[in-house]
């Protein structure tokens, strides 16, 4: 970037005072690196003993995780059997992606192809408040009033449960799903369009046939995405969920996800316990998982970014 | 394409031209009219979100409620010191945050080479760690700062449990590092609307790079700067993950004062009127006020952010 050079004539003092700065700034962009490798360092460090203390590895470890069904982390003996968390984190993501990826990859399609100006003058800020509502606002929406209306339909014997926390899940997820997708289809150059309608091609089927499939790899970004939103996310579950660790296929069973269980027990964990250390576990495998995902839709955003750049 | 709409013409020149067929287009109308009802479907639950919030929390907003401290085990008063710590909590994130996040945008804008291992990699870390759950964030601030430094502070000046405590600066470090993405990316795109020739103008009448960045670059675009800020103080307002282990607690009897001081906070506060209270009818109306002073203060940032983001647009098409 740098095409011009310090002119000769600059005093030293100066050249030095420069190069300070660009230090201090490069220092901060650095920053971001460190603060993803301590994140790594500091999460997995304390995990450490679950995969390597023998003192540790006596109450939780790997093997432990998956021989025991129950997770009950207090009491005379207590067990971390991993396979309701990780079901239950499943089963609300699943809810989530099910409710939300339609909704919003239709609701994109709609504001970049048919809506028009006005209509999208709506829409747009309506997605944008939906992403500014915190998610404990929206656990909160969840627990005093989706809660009651989903048992009025249902008639679940629990009124907080998995189907609960998907939808309210699913709204909070609905706008990073949008917005990417929308994005998408937005950068679709205007050519395509008008070589599709000028060949008689309808609206809808430049969108379908057109539009949809030059962007895919940036609603693909979206959705995944929204994937490790959905996933990571711990306030709208934690509140919304019940929290009992029960592994079952059925929606209206309550379930506790990885997140709420960090959320929900660290607080009074004794530092260095393995009951810590298997928090931390699941921090780790949280982080691993969403930054598996996220490295997935970077490689899709670098892939669409090709394509039209290619066009 | 499909078939059956654009068959090719049998033979060119003897047929009369291909008439559209007039046959209703069910697919085409379905198919559109799905993709506008999903989007009135989440309008309207925007709609029916913001107006449940406002129209119970309404009445509870008074100047009592948001001046008083809470009484009688959370279930009178207001919400004062979980507003003060709220304000105090992003206020000490933005003095940590902004510096770092700008310059590390300014870096990547003006300084980088764009190539190189060193930036690219410094991409791929503010890429990801706006992916990070922001629980995991919780995590990192309890072993790290936490755990880590602040055991260490109090070790190396032979304090007792000082700075090794869950705080009120900790909290605030955690939720710096959640929003750094936020600032960097901001501030960078807010960079690119300067238009080059000023910038190139600058550095060849002489100016230094930093010169350049302080009296062209930054005061430019100052307004997506500021976009920036505020859309990470509207994040920071609203998370309660990152803090549940840092700093934030149940109720205390007095403001915090240090930075080592716990405080109380408006999302955790909710969380705790809405899950923790021992008779919810009781809190109810309170749970709503609080609620909806916390979306208060969260849409006003993100609409002033929104604004100011729109002038910063319209200028770019503006210099096309």
């Amino acid at each position: 970037m740098s095409t011009v050079q310090p002119r000769r004539h600059v005093r030293a003092a100066q050249i030095r005072r420069e190069r300070l700065i660009e230090f201090a700034l490069r220092a901060c962009a650095f920053s971001a690196v460190a603060g993803l490798v301590l994140i790594v360092v500091f999460v997995f460090k304390e995990a450490w003993p679950v995969l390597f203390d023998p003192e540790t590895q006596k109450e939780a470890s790997l093997q432990r995780f998956f021989a025991t069904p129950l997770w009950q982390p207090v009491g005379d003996i207590p067990k971390y059997g991993l396979m309701p968390l990780l079901t239950g984190t499943f089963k609300v993501v699943a809810i989530a992606m099910l409710f939300a990826v339609p909704l919003a990859v239709l609701a994109a399609v709609f504001s970049a192809e048919f809506a028009p100006a006005r209509v999208r003058e709506v829409l747009k800020p309506a997605i944008e408040m939906l992403a500014g509502i915190p998610s404990v606002v929206m656990g909160f929406f969840a627990l005093m009033v989706l809660a009651s209306w989903l048992q009025g339909v249902t008639h679940s014997e629990m009124r907080l449960n998995a189907l609960t926390a998907g939808i309210a899940l699913g709204l909070g997820v609905i706008p990073t799903i949008f917005t990417v997708a929308e994005d998408a289809l937005r950068a679709v150059p205007r050519s395509f369009r008008e070589a599709s309608l000028g060949l008689g091609a309808t609206p809808w089927q430049t969108a379908w046939h057109v539009s949809l499939p030059a962007a895919s790899a940036g609603v693909a970004a979206g959705v995944l995405l929204g994937l490790a939103r959905a996933v990571g996310e711990t306030m709208i579950v934690l509140m919304a969920s019940g929290n009992a660790a029960i592994t079952s296929a059925d929606p209206l069973d309550s379930v506790r996800t990885l997140s709420a269980s960090i959320a929900a027990e660290l607080a009074e964990v004794v530092v260095g316990s393995p009951h810590y250390s298997t928090l931390f576990f699941l921090g780790a495998l949280l982080f691993t998982i969403t930054f598996l995902i996220n490295v997935a839709a970077g490689a899709f955003v670098e892939q669409l970014r090709k394509r039209l750049a290619g066009a | 394409m499909s078939g059956t709409t654009l068959d090719p013409v049998p033979d060119a020149a003897s047929a009369p031209l291909p008439v559209r067929e007039r046959r209703p287009d069910v697919a085409g109308f379905s198919f559109t009219a799905l993709s506008g009802f999903a989007a009135l479907l989440i309008v309207l639950m925007v709609a029916v979100i913001l107006g449940e919030v406002v129209w119970n929390g309404w009445s509870t907003v008074t100047w009592e409620f948001l001046a008083g401290v809470p009484r009688e085990g959370m279930t009178k008063g207001g919400i004062f010191p979980a507003i003060y710590g709220t304000l105090l909590l992003v206020v000490l994130m933005v003095i940590a945050l902004i510096p770092f996040g700008v310059g590390a945008a300014v870096w990547l804008h003006l300084y980088a080479a764009q190539d190189s291992w060193f930036t690219k990699t410094v991409r791929f870390a503010v890429h990801n760690l706006a992916g990070v759950p922001s629980i995991v964030y919780g995590l990192f601030g309890l072993g790290f700062f936490i755990q880590f430094l602040g055991h260490n502070v109090d070790r190396v000046l032979g304090l007792d449990v000082v700075w090794g405590q869950p705080a009120l600066m900790w909290a605030a470090l955690t939720l710096a590092l959640l929003n750094l993405p936020v600032v960097i990316v901001t501030t960078e795109e807010a960079l690119r609307t300067v238009p080059r020739d000023q910038r190139e103008a600058s550095l060849a009448l002489g100016a230094t790079r930093w010169q350049t960045v302080r009296h062209v670059l930054v005061p430019q675009a100052l307004p997506g700067i500021l976009t920036g800020a505020i859309l990470a103080v509207a994040r920071g307002a609203g998370e309660v993950a990152p803090i549940l282990f840092t700093g934030a607690a149940y109720f205390l009897p007095f403001l915090p004062k240090l930075p080592t001081d716990q405080f109380m906070e408006l999302g955790y506060h909710v969380f705790v009127l809405a899950t923790q209270s021992p008779d919810i009818d009781a809190t109810r109306p309170l749970l709503y006020g609080t609620v909806l002073v916390l979306l208060a203060l969260t849409f006003l940032l993100n609409l002033t952010a929104i604004l100011l983001r729109a002038r910063l647009r319209a200028r770019l098409l503006g210099r096309g």
